[in-house]
């Protein structure tokens, strides 16, 4: 499978300095992510796994090595041409959602279509993840599943090439992070986002392309996954 | 020592927040700075002035006669409630200076016999006393001297009885009587044009034609006497003698302008700083509440440890209590500076032997106590919040907040705008209270900058009605004695004179019911265009064809309004009383003088017309020429440059205003950085974490900025209204507090003045604001994202 590459990562090293303490959290990585394809980043706490993402996501830049986004090297813009990248190319969802809690689902989504270039309405996203009837709900008055959701659908609004997903269950218990890996995994099927998504939850690998091991800041393997399985089959 | 440690998180506490801690401390040390600056120097100035009168025996009561022979001084002396009584020659004389083309002016006051009179004695600064016999000796006032030149040894000329005769300096002088000199007429003192002089008795009595007799009277009372008593009788006694109505200290020229300044010194502690004191103690309450907030945790760990909620609350009242204490050193040290500036500027006015900047404890201990009572009940509502939390609730973090839909979302779904925006106005409907604080105190910035750039307003206000509408005249000539009309038609005949007009300025006292007032008459020409009456919007009017026409202030003081009669009493021959209707009531700031036109006082005089002022148009081109005529013409006693006057007036307030206003524009601006630097961090502490998603969103800093300032310049631009509003409620007390018996402020505010406040304000939040927005650029985005509240 010949695929073309959209994020190529050439000897990517990340060092913390605080005051006097050095942490390596990036050691020399090398990584290709490939159109349409829906990766999962699997690691102990502290394997550099997170380091790794916000630097995909431009959230961060390595110490040393390069990062490509298709033909653009994001290790080579400015904090201006970082920000154009997101706002352009990249949807993000956390572990704890990071919803504005002053504005309500349908609200929270429009911050970004109104940003975005081609952006899909603030309600057809919602829709997509199952909260047509929620739209008008602050993140308060939404349960953790609910929130997350609607921060896919804030993520996916923006129709981007990327959908980058740090521990996006981590606060969700087996049933209501299912819903979530669900909306994850028909928004690749779907849209044919390139999806990058970390857990610690070994079990969540069966709905990958690939899974990339790491661990103490190094890949330590990567697995092909010929058949994923849709989450609603995956439990833990 | 777990106590000791709690102590130790207090002084890092107080480092972490410095910025802000210094901020509202820069605003508490404001108020401090005032009351400090106000109370130090007023209480400077009076013990001044008190141990100046006591030792110098400064008198009670003055009056002045034509007239009177020196046996009638043991009769007055005799007085029921008198103490001493002392006689004196006094007059005005014109001086020929050495190098001065124009004639300067001075009182000539006369010291008995025996040497050194014992009430109004002056302090000898330098050489000896005029010898009591010698006719060309005198003694002058320091400034005067000084401003001229002269010191002991030095001569110069004057015109005494017609005659111009050289006089010899023997020594400079301090008096009490004048401590602050003005000539007649005059609005500032004018040192190099207007003195004293002191000669022995003998030779002035000579020079004024008043040998055996004298013309000036001082008196003290006795404990528990009746000074209106006093005057009462001694009216009726000088009555024969050309007397023209005693008066008390209160109307003393020099006592009155330092009580005065006195007053205004009362009315700055009693305006300003309850302003600072208050937006301080609203900021503590602001930023406590967030600390407690942010500290939650740690509260609810040391309860589960076993501290009392009231050792919690004594910890964070010391916190607040020590920000309070910066504050206050912060205004004790500028308080302490600015009150020694200020006082070395009043001995350039005020003319004391010894003036020196004594605040007292007083002052400090009161504003101390006043700015650390503001902090500590600032904070008290958070920390009694803190002391309330449940060890277990306090751990747990708070509930998040909970939003609403409302009347607003609708519109702003009408509006069509951005979420950014709504954001905007979600946070500060969320936070009513807050969002109300962060207005008000940029509200009262704008108010004390409206108020601050009023007193320029005001004081053009009186320049312009003083000089270029009331009295615009070039010269005003005193004449030595009243004249028939027919002078006024000689002093036209002066050289480079384009116009003359007189007036007759007689002493009365006006009365209406159980209230009356000692002032001045000046009967004028209706005709006259010299100087003019002005209405109560400050339009020229002229005098109407009878009855008087009564300054605003003085219509109050005797309750008097257009249409009601008063009782006029002459307190100079022919003495008699009148009733006459006040149909006017006129703007004057300056002085206190009623009005009539001069065909109806003499008509109530039953004499002919008479002057003794006349006011000048000159060809400015023929003033040399002018001033020599001036200075041999012994009828006229004394002249009034009005350009001079002017001139000296405008630099005098430039250097003073410029000065005091620049220190109110910052304390103005102060609060507003004050006020919006706080709001902001608390906001930027709060939602650090909101931004931090917004700018992984892809929304630039810029963008992510806008959330942060557009909320606070919302909050600074719904500041104004109600800024302008408080400003002008701000000004208006300070016309009231700073009007004296000789100068009244008028409420007067250009809209230029409002605009300046506005935009100071506004831009002075702006980059408060945009301080703490350069904060966020140093959030980094994946740590901000990790952590949570």
């Amino acid at each position: 499978m010949a695929q073309p590459a959209v994020f190529r990562v050439e000897g990517v090293t990340k060092t913390y300095v605080t005051g006097s303490v050095t942490v390596a959290a990036l050691r020399g990585i090398d990584l290709i992510l490939n159109e349409g394809e829906l990766v999962v980043l699997l690691g102990a706490s502290g394997s550099g796994k997170s380091t790794l993402l916000n630097i995909l996501g431009a959230l961060d830049s390595p110490t040393t090595g390069r990062v490509f986004f298709r033909d653009t090297e994001l290790t080579g813009l400015d904090d201006a041409g970082l920000t154009a990248f997101r706002r352009a190319h990249v949807g993000f969802v956390f572990q704890f959602y990071n919803l504005v809690p002053s504005l309500t689902a349908r609200e929270n989504v429009a911050l970004v279509t109104e940003i975005a270039r081609n952006p899909m309405p603030p309600e057809e996203a919602l829709d997509r993840v199952g909260l047509a009837a929620r739209l008008d709900h602050f993140p308060a008055e939404l349960s953790g599943g609910e929130q997350q959701r609607v921060a896919i659908a804030r993520a996916l609004a923006k129709r981007p090439e990327v959908l980058l997903c740090d521990e996006p269950t981590g606060a969700l218990d087996s049933a209501t992070g299912v819903t979530v890996l669900q909306a994850i995994w028909e928004a690749n099927r779907d849209l044919g986002t390139v999806t990058a998504l970390i857990t610690h939850n070994a079990a969540i690998r069966q709905m990958a392309h690939r899974v990339i091991r790491l661990a103490d800041g190094r890949v330590t393997a990567i697995e092909e996954n010929a058949s994923p399985q849709p989450p609603q089959g995956i439990e833990w | 020592m777990v106590m000791r440690a709690l102590d130790r998180k207090l002084l890092r506490d107080l480092r972490r927040i410095w910025a802000q801690a210094l901020a509202i401390a820069l605003v508490l040390g404001c108020g401090v700075m005032v009351l400090v600056l106000a109370t130090g120097t007023e209480r400077s100035l009076r013990l001044a002035r008190q141990s100046f009168y006591d030792r110098m025996q400064f008198a009670d009561v003055f009056a002045s006669a034509t007239r009177v022979p020196k046996g009638q001084l043991a009769e007055i002396a005799a007085i029921p409630g008198v103490a001493q009584a002392e006689a004196r020659i006094s007059m005005q004389v014109v001086l020929d200076l050495p190098g001065q083309t124009k004639p300067a002016q001075a009182r000539l006051v006369s010291l008995p016999e025996a040497g050194a009179p014992v009430l109004n004695r002056p302090v000898l600064r330098t050489g000896r006393l005029p010898d009591p016999r010698a006719t060309d000796e005198v003694a002058l006032s320091e400034s005067f001297a000084e401003a001229n030149g002269l010191f002991p040894g030095s001569s110069f000329g004057a015109i005494l009885n017609g005659q111009w005769r050289e006089l010899r300096v023997t020594g400079l002088m301090l008096s009490p009587e004048f401590v602050y000199l003005i000539g007649p007429g005059s609005l500032m003192p004018d040192d190099s044009r207007y003195g004293v002089i002191w000669m022995g008795e003998v030779p002035a009595a000579a020079a004024a034609g008043l040998t055996g007799a004298f013309n000036d009277l001082s008196l003290t009372l006795t404990r528990g006497a009746s000074r209106d008593r006093v005057i009462d009788a001694l009216d009726r006694q000088l009555a024969p003698w050309g007397g023209t109505g005693a008066y008390g200290r209160d109307l003393q020229s020099s006592d009155q302008f330092l009580s005065g300044e006195l007053d205004q010194l009362g009315a700055m502690a009693v305006i300003l700083p309850p302003i600072f004191l208050i937006v301080s103690a609203f900021l503590v309450n602001m930023v406590m509440g967030r600390l407690i907030g942010l500290e939650r945790p740690v509260i609810g760990l040391l309860k589960a440890m076993g501290f009392t909620g009231r050792e919690i609350a004594l910890h964070y009242l010391k916190l607040a209590a020590g920000i309070g204490l910066v504050g206050v050193l912060i205004g004790w040290g500028a308080g302490w500076w600015l009150g020694a500036e200020l006082t070395a500027l009043y001995t350039r006015f005020y003319r004391f032997p010894w003036l020196v900047y004594t605040p007292g404890t007083a002052s400090f201990a009161l504003s101390a106590l006043m700015g650390l009572g503001a902090v500590v009940a600032g904070a008290l509502r958070a920390v009694r919040g803190s002391a309330r939390l449940a060890p277990a609730v306090a751990m747990q973090p708070p509930a998040p907040p909970r939003f609403r839909r409302g009347h607003i979302d609708a519109l702003a779904v009408r509006l069509g705008l951005r979420q950014t925006t709504m954001m905007i106005l979600r946070a500060i409907t969320r936070w009513p209270g807050r969002a109300l604080v962060t207005s008000l105190g940029v509200a009262a910035s704008i108010a004390v900058l409206v108020a601050c750039f009023f007193t320029y307003d005001a004081i053009s206000s009186v320049i312009d009605a003083a000089f270029s509408r009331t009295n615009r005249q070039s010269v005003t000539l005193t004449l030595a004695e009243n004249a028939p009309r027919s002078v006024i038609e000689d002093a036209a005949h002066l050289p480079g004179v384009l116009r003359a007009e007189g007036a007759l300025a007689v002493p009365v006292r006006l009365s209406h019911g159980p209230r009356s007032e000692r002032t001045l008459l000046e009967a004028r020409s209706p005709e006259a265009t010299l100087v003019q009456t002005l209405d109560a919007g400050g339009h020229a009017v002229p005098l109407p064809a009878d009855g008087l026409a009564l300054p605003e202030s003085l219509a109050t003081k005797l309750d008097l309004h257009a249409g009601e009669s008063v009782t006029v009493t002459l307190l100079a021959p022919p003495r008699d009383s009148f009733e006459i209707p006040v149909t006017r009531v006129i703007r004057q700031d300056l002085g206190e003088t009623a009005s009539i036109p001069a065909a109806a006082l003499a008509a109530r005089m039953r004499m002919a017309e008479q002057v003794n002022r006349i006011d000048l148009l000159l060809d400015p081109d023929r003033l040399a020429e002018f001033d020599r005529a001036v200075k041999a013409t012994p009828a006229i006693a004394g002249t009034l440059f009005w350009p001079d006057v002017q001139r000296q007036f405008d630099a005098t307030l430039n250097e003073n205003l410029t000065r005091s206003v620049s220190i109110y524009a910052v304390l103005g601006v102060l609060i507003t950085v004050g006020v919006v630097y706080n709001a902001a961090r608390i906001r930027l502490s709060e939602r650090s974490y909101e931004l931090a998603s917004l700018r992984v969103l892809g929304f630039s800093r810029a963008e992510v900025g806008a959330v942060l300032v557009g909320e606070l310049m919302l909050l600074t631009l719904l500041a104004i209204p109600p800024g302008l509003l408080g400003g002008y409620g701000f000004a208006a007390l300070i016309a009231e507090g700073f009007s004296t018996d000789v100068v009244r402020i008028p409420l007067v505010i250009a809209r230029r003045t409002y605009a300046v406040a506005a935009l100071i304000a506004t831009v002075s939040a702006l980059v408060a604001a945009l301080a703490v927005r350069r904060r966020l650029d140093r959030v980094g985005l994946a740590t901000a994202l990790k952590q949570r509240e």
